[in-house]
């Protein structure tokens, strides 16, 4: 049984503000993670779109891998965010919260309420095979710090 | 820059291979994986299962594994919530068990578990 709501850290040897687009636009977005591109209309109530890759349109996915809305942007701090992915139809909520360190250090520190989301909450938790799609958030930032750091996609992550 | 600073937190693994070497840590992690959320006072009674140990002592290896990155803690109204963050296992899995050496890995737990499972 997975968690309801799951927390991920991450420290990034990243100014803040890079790790902020790193999260909102689709200039890094396809270079971390499942590679897809990102639309984020930053205001209270504003659209989330994850877009799908290639890869994933060829498995049979549509345009969209996960919609959603902005419920609070206060770049480069805070974003709250519902997050639905197309497969599940389940409605959850992620949090991200950017903290900056002296020395070009931050903490990343996503919180993802899977209550009543128990397919999505499995989904995410990265309990999988990272090489199959399974690593979930955990792999996922585990990419962002490899593309912000070294400037190079994470073998496997990123399209 | 106190030895708390997360600057010290981030840099290396060996915080927290040394979490992982105490197993009264590794309680505490087992119990946030059993069920996540939860308190110092909860985490202090799944303890007194298996030690003898003071709040105080309970308290402190918590702040070291908070210190590897392993638990995340979040205030909810004026309770502290203790939770097990899973990102510093796998940057060590991306780090040190690469994909020719993944099924020895699987290969042995496998085994271990066999051993461990029989009489």
């Amino acid at each position: 049984m997975s968690k309801d709501i799951q927390v991920f850290r991450v420290y990034i040897e990243s100014p803040i503000q890079t790790v902020w687009d790193a999260i909102t636009s689709s200039e890094f977005t396809t270079k971390y993670g499942y590679g897809g591109e990102v639309a984020y209309d930053l205001v209270a109530g504003g659209d989330y779109r994850a877009l799908t890759t290639p890869e994933m349109k060829e498995m049979g996915m549509g345009d969209v891998a996960v919609t959603g809305k902005v419920l609070d942007a206060d770049p480069p701090h805070r974003l709250v965010q519902t997050w639905v992915a197309a497969w599940h139809h389940e409605e959850t909520t992620l949090t991200w919260d950017l903290k900056e360190y002296p020395g070009g250090l931050t903490a990343l520190t996503l919180t993802h309420d899977c209550t009543d989301a128990p397919n999505t909450a499995q989904d995410v938790e990265g309990t999988g095979d990272a090489a199959m799609g399974g690593g979930g958030w955990p792999w996922v930032l585990a990419s962002l710090k490899t593309l912000l750091e070294t400037g190079h996609s994470m073998p496997g992550a990123g399209r | 820059m106190t030895i708390w600073s997360p600057i010290v937190w981030d840099v290396n693994d060996d915080l927290v291979f040394k979490a992982l070497a105490d197993p009264t840590r590794r309680v505490l992690l087992d119990a946030l994986f059993a069920q996540d959320g939860r308190t110092l006072g909860e985490l202090e009674a799944v303890v007194a299962e298996h030690t003898e140990m003071t709040r105080f002592g309970v308290s402190k290896h918590l702040g070291l594994l908070e210190q590897a990155g392993l638990v995340v803690t979040q205030k909810k109204g004026r309770v502290k919530l203790h939770f097990l963050n899973p990102v510093p296992i796998r940057l060590i899995h991306d780090r040190w068990i690469d994909k020719y050496t993944e099924h020895h890995v699987v290969a042995l737990a496998a085994l271990k578990k066999q051993l461990e499972e029989s009489p």
